[in-house]
């Protein structure tokens, strides 16, 4: 399984992405499981809105944080989170 | 008291509440106590809210809704209903029994997030023998409905003796019912399992076999079906992290309203469980007795004091210990490195014979009348 350019990402239904107030960190939730998440891996993951292709979600991070260089990092992390069944293509 | 000294305390992340000991199943291995019939009580749907409520706010977020069979209780829909306004993330960890489509759509509503469903074997002659009730094919149809309302589907099977030659046959139909995780729970012997352990321990051979069938599997269906798989601590040679360290992340609450660092720890001698009709969450998890019992490493008797894995294992499990060498701070004798390794042998021994022998003897069921015999 790898990231397909062409195609929107969303958020796996069967995940829940939470804000935890005890942890200050954003988590996901699945059965019996739990992921904690660090900054940039959370700001990733809820731009997978299925709204949005990978080149999107780049470009919008970059100008958030006002950088460039972020493609490769958060390819290797959308392969990952795919791979983990947190994101769906369809 | 163990572990008096100041510890670092981490909050509660998990939360096992164990509804009820009512199940209209019967499987020989349960893991409720072996003397549940004398807990006959059970905590309000108040009781409950304000237990989830106190939880959460110290940083619970896992929500386990077990028992007995969770479903007999006739607030769940409205506990499910809290605890998802609460953030929870709510799994019902069920037998499927008396499940209809209705209902679950209804627990859906509610908000709750996943529903595990048990299946005995892979067969219903089988699967009806073990559960001691006629559910197999109820059950396969509960998964199906799982399924189509949008819920993650999580078949749970526990492996023993009298089901491991079905390994094969458990996996494809996981996969033709369309599980998306399957957990795979080799037998722990505590409770009703121990008290059966002769006719459920597998041998080592059916383990060996029944493992390389399910590695198989694994990477046959990766990305599709998770599996987990619950290894078999007695042919380990290094126990279990039990609980990922005693009073560090699990808060089990027993039906009757006692809570409990593990949902074995009622067996343990001396720990005065505290009550939550009594205290508060948060007295129960930071000031209680029982749970800074075995908080940290001080309790440690050797080997594991001076062992440079303890803090990987924390010395295994304290229940096992108990159960099998009669003293809690030892070694868990799964370890080989401890002197008691050689009661875990004779185990798998008694059991090996027991399978060779002719006439075997009857399982003993978990009901209330076998229960009273216990209490």
């Amino acid at each position: 399984m790898t990231i397909d350019p062409d195609k929107n990402i969303r958020f796996s239904p069967t995940h829940r992405l939470q804000w935890e107030e005890a942890q200050q960190k954003d988590v996901i939730l699945y059965p019996e499981g739990m992921v904690e998440l660090n900054q940039s891996s959370a700001e990733i993951l809820k731009l997978c809105d299925g709204n949005r292709k990978p080149q999107q979600i780049v470009d919008e991070l970059e100008r958030k944080f006002e950088t460039t260089g972020l493609r490769n990092d958060i390819i290797a992390f959308l392969e990952v989170a795919l791979k983990n069944g947190w994101i769906k293509q369809d | 008291m163990a572990g008096s000294n100041k510890i670092n305390i981490t909050p509660p992340r998990w939360l096992l509440a164990e509804l009820t000991y009512a199940c209209p199943l019967q499987c020989p291995y349960c893991s409720n106590p072996l003397d549940y019939a004398k807990y006959p009580s059970e905590l309000s749907t108040d009781d409950w809210k304000r237990v989830l409520s106190q939880a959460r706010k110290m940083g619970a977020v896992q929500l386990g809704l077990s028992g007995g069979e969770p479903l007999v209780r006739r607030d769940l829909s409205e506990l499910i209903r809290h605890a998802r306004e609460l953030g929870y993330y709510s799994n019902l960890i069920t037998s499927g029994y008396g499940l209809t489509e209705e209902r679950i759509v209804e627990l859906r509503q509610a908000g709750l997030d996943h529903i595990q469903v048990s299946i005995q074997a892979s067969t219903q002659e089988l699967n009806d023998h073990i559960a001691g009730t006629t559910s197999y094919e109820h059950k396969r149809e509960v998964a199906h409905l799982v399924k189509k309302h949008g819920y993650p589907m999580v078949l749970c099977v526990v492996i023993h003796r009298e089901n491991i030659h079905q390994m094969q046959q458990i996996l494809e139909m996981a996969e033709e019912l369309g599980a998306d995780y399957l957990e795979l729970a080799n037998t722990q012997y505590y409770g009703w399992a121990h008290a059966n352990r002769d006719l459920l321990l597998p041998t080592q051979e059916q383990f060996e076999q029944a493992e390389a069938i399910a590695q198989a599997y694994k990477e046959r269906v990766a990305g599709k079906m998770k599996i987990y798989y619950v290894v078999p601590d007695y042919y380990e040679d290094r126990p279990k992290a039990c609980m990922n360290g005693w009073g560090t992340t699990f808060l089990t609450i027993a039906p009757d309203g006692v809570a409990l660092p593990c949902h074995s720890a009622r067996e343990l001698p001396g720990l005065d469980c505290p009550n939550v009709n009594d205290y508060s969450i948060e007295e129960i998890w930071t000031e209680s007795k029982a749970f800074n019992f075995f908080r940290g490493f001080d309790w440690m008797k050797e080997p594991c004091r001076s062992c440079d894995e303890k803090e990987k294992d924390f010395g295994g499990c304290r229940c096992q210990a108990y159960l099998l060498t009669g003293d809690m701070y030892n070694t868990d004798p799964v370890c080989s490195k401890s002197p008691n390794r050689h009661v875990v042998q004779e185990a798998i021994d008694s059991a090996k014979s027991a399978s060779l022998a002719p006439g075997e003897k009857p399982l003993i069921f978990r009901n209330s009348k076998n229960s009273r015999d216990f209490a």
